[in-house]
């Protein structure tokens, strides 16, 4: 049982209520708060995506409404709210209606198990990762229902390529996971947060695997459809992608959606490698659980501006390389790094050896990536030299430069 | 354990509350003067030609196949990586496992060399 419900429960029962609508209650209060906290959180993400990208981009970003532009997303929201909600003609009206409120439940569904502070996780399952695992697929589901639904050809070939995307970064995104699962032997999130305490709190599973936690970090770039990633939404070929007949709230929970699941795989992130709320304090009475939370807090915002600096930072992939990138990089890797983890830890060695032997493992799959990538970058500039080599033009036009 | 469960089931009415609500402000809240034009399907100005549930290309099927396989695989390695730290977890076991992961391993190269996984 999570620890904040049994407290909860017996302040309750001391107040003189009866214990089960007690249990209700601090159930019901318990989702409430979830429920009204994600949306907020949507707020001050988008406020910060479109702060940093404007500093990128050498932009000064919303300013007007608010300090610094901090209600600039509420007004957007009020905006929308006030739109019209067009059908389009002939859409499938379950499928169509279904998908925005079916992709904002798969990701508000996913915040009960992350870790916030030490006894305050919304539901503490012992199968936590799996559930992530699980859930994953319902955002995929909303988005093919969307696409399928809108009767739109761009919207379904956008569900098609969001299925293929999707569906493939899905192997690589679980099997890093499936890594931290096989040291820690666990798949509670709080046991796992309690696994990397050592060391002051700073005994993170992102120092003995570094290749996994990248790998994990690019797939869920991959999963929430952010840049390097984002051709189901590529503006110049799809226009929207599947939301493209979405319009005024409905538009809206997709945004919203996305906001989300970002957030809360950057959460993941956190609390898979980065030690969840660990940190230098989480012991002392009293102020610990507040400084976990601020660590878990702080470190899901750290993961979340990486990932806007990718946004800001990378081109878009072509599909055939984002294909191959998943299929022929990523799942050899991560195969192979589970098979190493697994032969080191059944041998009789004591942990540190193990450990050792994990980083070195990890640190020969990042330079087998690195190689392979730089390998493919130079077979591919030849190959475009060729292509547009003067001498392939000759006898069938005029050479390609002057003189 | 069972309570983290009914937290879950909750959890999730107000998952589908939370946008239906949205949704339905957006619908009282917004203007409705649905015509023709308006509602057509949008295709950047033109009119769409044909069905929309077009044909596509085979290769979504082959994705779709390789990721069952894989998915499967994966999953069932979940229980076998909880039990992997136990003492009662064998050399024999880890030796199945490992054989279980060369499964994994063939079928990759074998859809490689197939050329399941070149993208046309």
């Amino acid at each position: 049982m999570a620890q904040w419900h049994s407290a909860l429960t017996e302040a309750l029962t001391r107040a003189g209520i009866p214990a089960e609508i007690a249990v209700a209650i601090g159930l019901v209060a318990g989702a409430l708060v979830i429920a009204l906290v994600a949306p907020l959180i949507a707020l001050v993400l988008i406020w910060l995506l479109r702060k940093v990208i404007s500093r990128i981009q050498d932009r000064i970003g919303p300013n007007r409404v608010g300090k610094f532009g901090l209600l600039q997303t509420l007004a957007d929201a009020l905006k929308l709210v006030s739109k019209e909600t067009i059908t389009p003609r002939d859409a499938d009206f379950v499928a169509y209606n279904l998908a925005p409120v079916l992709s904002v439940f798969g990701i508000i569904l996913l915040f009960a198990v992350l870790p916030f502070t030490s006894g305050v996780v919304g539901a503490d399952l012992n199968i936590g990762v799996l559930y992530i695992v699980a859930l994953g697929s319902i955002g995929i589901m909303a988005a093919l229902m969307a696409g399928w639904g809108s009767n739109n050809k761009y919207a379904l070939l956008s569900g098609f390529r969001v299925v293929a995307q999707l569906l493939s970064y899905e192997i690589p995104l679980v099997l890093s996971m499936l890594t931290v699962v096989l040291v820690a032997g666990t798949m509670r999130f709080s046991a796992l947060a309690e696994a990397q305490g050592r060391f002051l709190g700073f005994g993170w599973y992102v120092f003995i695997m570094p290749a996994a936690a990248l790998v994990f970090f690019v797939c869920s770039l991959a999963e929430s459809e952010q840049t390097p990633f984002d051709l189901l939404e590529a503006e110049s070929e799809l226009i929207a992608g599947f939301h493209i007949e979405y319009s005024g709230m409905r538009f809206a929970m997709f945004f919203l959606a996305q906001f989300l699941n970002a957030f809360v795989l950057a959460g993941v992130a956190a609390a898979l490698f980065l030690g969840g709320w660990q940190g230098p304090g989480v012991g002392l009475p009293g102020i610990g659980p507040w400084l976990g939370l601020g660590y878990f807090v702080g470190k899901t915002f750290l993961v979340y501006l990486l990932q806007i600096w990718v946004k800001g930072t990378f081109p878009r992939l072509r599909v055939d390389q984002m294909m191959s990138f998943c299929w022929k990089l990523l799942v050899p890797l991560t195969v192979g790094l589970l098979a190493w983890q697994m032969i080191v830890q059944v041998l009789p060695w004591p942990a540190a050896a193990i450990n050792v032997a994990i980083l070195a493992g990890n640190l020969i799959t990042i330079g087998i990536a690195l190689a392979a990538i730089g390998r493919h970058l130079r077979l591919d500039m030849i190959r475009t030299k060729r292509a547009f080599a003067p001498a392939s033009l000759i006898g069938t036009m005029k050479p390609a430069v002057e003189g | 354990m069972l309570v983290n469960y009914a937290f879950i089931l909750i959890l999730s009415v107000f998952g589908i509350i939370l946008p239906l609500t949205a949704i339905v402000a957006g619908w009282i809240l917004g203007p409705r003067k649905p015509d023709p034009v308006k509602n057509d399907i949008y295709e950047s100005g033109l009119n769409t030609i044909g069905d929309t549930w077009i044909q596509f290309r085979a290769q979504f099927y082959l994705i779709g196949l390789v990721f069952l396989v894989f998915d499967l695989e994966v999953i069932f390695l979940f229980p076998i990586a909880m039990a992997y730290g136990r003492p009662e977890f064998g050399l024999a076991a880890a030796l199945v496992t490992l054989f279980f992961m060369l499964l994994l391993i063939v079928g990759l190269i074998y859809d490689w060399r197939k050329g399941g996984l070149e993208w046309q």
